[in-house]
């Protein structure tokens, strides 16, 4: 019949085709730098003769299985991260013959807590939050003693916060913000607990366990990877706080305001000067072993670090991303264009790699 | 029959009344479960319709471009290269400040650019492209507005808030409201949303490039699906014993309808990127999974199809002399042909709003050229709303709220040729 014979030849097509030659570059990697990169990936489009680059937006994790499984054009050139490559990860990615890899680091993301424009502004510290959404919290002022969390509203706490419900919304655990939000603010606070703090020492499973764990009573709702619903429930709900990334606030000021951690509020500057405590660096990683072979790639590296887009005045800031300072960033520039590979990674990075967590 | 006895139609007389009120209750759980479902289903449409319709219209700015030969091509080489490559964003910048000569500092020279779109060189590159004398003349043009800039002309950024929490600045009001008055900004019917593929500009971003890619999805969902859930459904229905083996196949066929989306994702990615190295995001492996997962709902309406038709149609064609096959063929089949298409739309419909399988196999991608063909990366309409539904920017609220706008013209579209259809071509026995 024609139809079967239609339908077997597109079949047999489908399997004889070989792994296509690619003229395009390929970008995965974290949902936190993919504004960024798009927004670089765009502009590169424009100026230059190249194709405009293929974005994924997979999650650090995702992007690097991704990045690490190979080299080829079947695999993507370069990934973008939140927070840096882990020594497993390198691991894996030298597995599959991924040796030499430029890393390269774009500047900073504050994570903000913020509640609606129509309650008081809030100022918390670190141990605050902590205090507020961990699962287990010091019964005493030591850490010694451990007791679930039995806080209901924030002035519990402290009588100087708000005398309202403990109520947070925030991204769920697969999302790299929900991870820099316990590793910064959570752990951050857990610290201050001279008890705990001597037990990293000791058994620092159990210290992570107990200062990355977030309450699951109802007091932290997880709402989902998108951070504009979160903007949008914490309009409608005033005695809400939520937690999203510092180019969210900076697009909706006139709906939400920062709440001040530490004493210090989550502005551009303070966030930039490192004085801000809830805020990570964002990177991204290049395969060296596809420069020359995939078109571009140089020049998409040199227009992501140029003062054009990763400047004070450059339109990645215009985005919501930080920069880093002026001295960094120049070091980061100079330290792309020469693709500063392997050797430098082996020896001084490897070392201070985060461990697999 | 005999009259019934008194006793018994006074029992009927007494419980009429509670039975009559029975059946008005019932009429009415009926009515109102329509109703509620109504509301729902209008007040969804409505906030999407007063939230993209927006994002349909466009602010433009109307400034006096000077196509200065010395920013275009210095060294007049009429090279086309450099005439492409040329900074257009400083024209912008020149008629920017001409129009506003007041502005001397660098900050509030960048405030006030950022009221025009970052795409406005492209569209003056096309100009010059298109017409090289254009060179060295001044031309007045309206140019896109920034996405910002356009969410305050819609009145989507109020006014009188603290100039702080605003995006745009009290400079900025002046300035467009000095632009507004001498007539050099309006809105007009959005093309750019209609013709571009995305962007991180929101008032650059457009659907065609989703649009275009959920059409080549779907050529290939049809191609493989249509085909092949026709011949398993004849086969099993017309030609095949029924024994414990069709009886199996009948079984996992069902149970294939039922099984989530995201799992024929995960094959995807096995198969045909893992074993297969097909190309990632390509709308290719983007049918290709859709059509496993559009391929039993094809095989069971393509079944109740072939069952309407009356065996007596069958008995006259093997009476008068046809083999098996041409029954099927000549007779069974064409007279199915409504309910299989019908079936077949529903099918489609559904692989159009699908969006979680095709994010193991890389479509949920930032991809700004238009695809080509079908192993050109790509995105689908529901990807293009998710993404954008998940970007900062203000101004993409809108436009998420029009691309949903776009996709449910789409599927209505696809379900009325459905009903209609069945309507002008089927047969009632």
């Amino acid at each position: 019949m024609k139809k079967t014979f239609i339908l077997s030849a597109t079949l047999v097509g489908f399997m004889a085709m070989p792994a296509q030659a690619r003229d395009q570059i390929r970008i995965v990697g974290s949902s936190t730098v993919f504004p960024f990169s798009t927004a670089v990936a765009e502009e590169f489009g424009i100026t230059t003769s190249f194709r405009t680059p293929v974005v994924e937006s997979t999650g650090t994790g995702g992007g690097m299985k991704l990045f690490c499984a190979g080299i080829g054009t079947g695999h993507p050139d370069v990934t973008n991260a939140s927070r840096r490559i882990k020594k497993s990860e390198v691991e894996n990615c030298a597995k599959n013959g991924v040796t030499n890899i430029t890393e390269v680091k774009i500047g900073f993301d504050g994570i903000v807590l913020a509640n609606s424009l129509k309650s008081p502004r809030a100022s918390f510290t670190l141990r605050h939050i902590f205090l507020g959404l961990a699962k287990q919290v010091p019964a005493d002022e030591t850490g010694a003693r451990l007791q679930p969390n039995p806080y209901k509203k924030w002035s519990d706490i402290d009588p100087s916060l708000p005398g309202v419900k403990i109520e947070v919304l925030g991204p769920p655990p697969t999302s790299g913000t929900r991870d820099a939000f316990a590793e910064l603010a959570l752990e951050g606070g857990c610290k201050t607990f001279p008890g705990i703090k001597a037990l990293k020492k000791k058994d620092k499973r159990t210290y992570r366990a107990l200062c990355h764990s977030i309450r699951e009573d109802g007091a932290y709702v997880e709402a989902g990877e998108n951070d504009n619903l979160i903007v949008q429930k914490l309009e409608s709900n005033a005695a809400a706080f939520g937690v999203f990334g510092f180019s969210f606030l900076d697009q909706n000021q006139d709906k939400v305001q920062g709440s001040l951690v530490n004493g210090v509020t989550p502005e551009f500057e303070n966030i930039a000067d490192g004085k801000y405590p809830v805020a990570r660096s964002l990177y991204f990683y290049v395969k060296n072993a596809h420069v020359g072979i995939i078109p571009g790639i140089e020049a998409f590296v040199a227009e992501f670090t140029s003062d054009n887009a990763l400047g004070e005045y450059g339109y990645l800031t215009d985005k919501g991303l930080i920069p880093l300072s002026d001295e960094d960033r120049k070091q980061q520039t100079e330290d792309a264009a020469k693709m500063a590979p392997l050797s430098m990674w082996e020896s001084s990075l490897a070392g201070n790699l985060p461990e697999n967590g | 029959m005999t009259a019934p006895n008194t006793s018994t139609s006074a029992l009927i007389t007494a419980s009429l009344r509670s039975r009559h009120a029975a059946e008005k209750r019932f009429r009415a759980y009926g009515i109102i479960a329509i109703a509620t479902a109504l509301v729902f289903l209008v007040v969804l449409l409505s906030s999407i319709l007063a939230k993209g319709y927006g994002a349909f219209f466009q602010t433009q700015i109307s400034l006096s471009i000077v196509f200065s030969q010395d920013v275009i091509d210095p060294k007049k080489t009429g090279d086309g290269q450099v005439i492409a490559r040329a900074n257009y964003q400083k024209l912008v910048r020149n008629a920017l400040q001409a129009r506003f000569p007041h502005v001397k500092k660098r900050r509030e020279i960048k405030k006030l650019s950022a009221l025009v779109s970052r795409g406005a060189r492209r569209q003056l590159q096309a100009m010059v492209a298109n017409d090289p004398s254009l060179i060295g003349a001044t031309r007045r043009v309206w140019l896109t507005a920034s996405g910002d800039a356009d969410m305050f002309n819609k009145g989507a950024i109020a006014r009188d808030i603290p100039e702080k929490t605003r995006r745009i600045n009290d400079r900025q009001i002046a300035w467009l409201d000095a632009l507004e008055e001498s007539g050099a900004l309006r809105k007009r019917f959005n093309v750019t949303f209609f013709t571009t593929g995305d962007s991180r500009e929101p008032e650059q971003a457009g659907i065609w490039g989703a649009i275009v890619g959920s059409a080549l999805t779907l050529v290939v969902t049809l191609i493989l699906s249509f085909p092949l859930g026709v011949t398993a459904a004849v086969y099993l229905e017309e030609l095949s014993v029924k024994n414990r083996w069709t009886d199996f196949l009948e079984v996992n066929i069902n149970n294939m309808a039922a099984v989530p989306s995201i799992i024929y994702g995960l094959l995807g990615l096995a198969v045909f990127l893992n074993v297969m190295h097909l190309p990632r995001s390509a709308p290719l492996v983007g049918g290709i999974v859709l059509a496993l997962m559009t391929f039993p709902t094809i095989i069971i309406a393509t079944r109740a199809a072939l069952k309407a038709v009356p065996p007596s149609i069958r008995e006259a064609a093997r009476g008068l002399g046809a083999s098996p096959v041409q029954v099927v063929l000549h007779h069974v089949l064409p007279l199915a042909m409504p309910g299989i298409l019908t079936g077949t739309i529903i099918g489609m419909s559904r692989a159009l709003g699908e969006s979680a399988p095709l994010l193991m196999i890389g479509m949920v991608a930032f991809i700004v050229d238009i695809p080509q063909g079908p192993f050109d990366p790509a995105t689908v309409l529901p990807v293009q709303i998710y993404l954008w539904a998940d970007s900062p920017e203000r101004a993409f609220v809108e436009k998420t709220a029009a691309a949903t706008l776009v996709l449910l013209a789409f599927l209505v579209i696809m379900n009325a040729t459905a009903v209609i259809l069945r309507r002008k071509f089927e047969k009632r026995w």
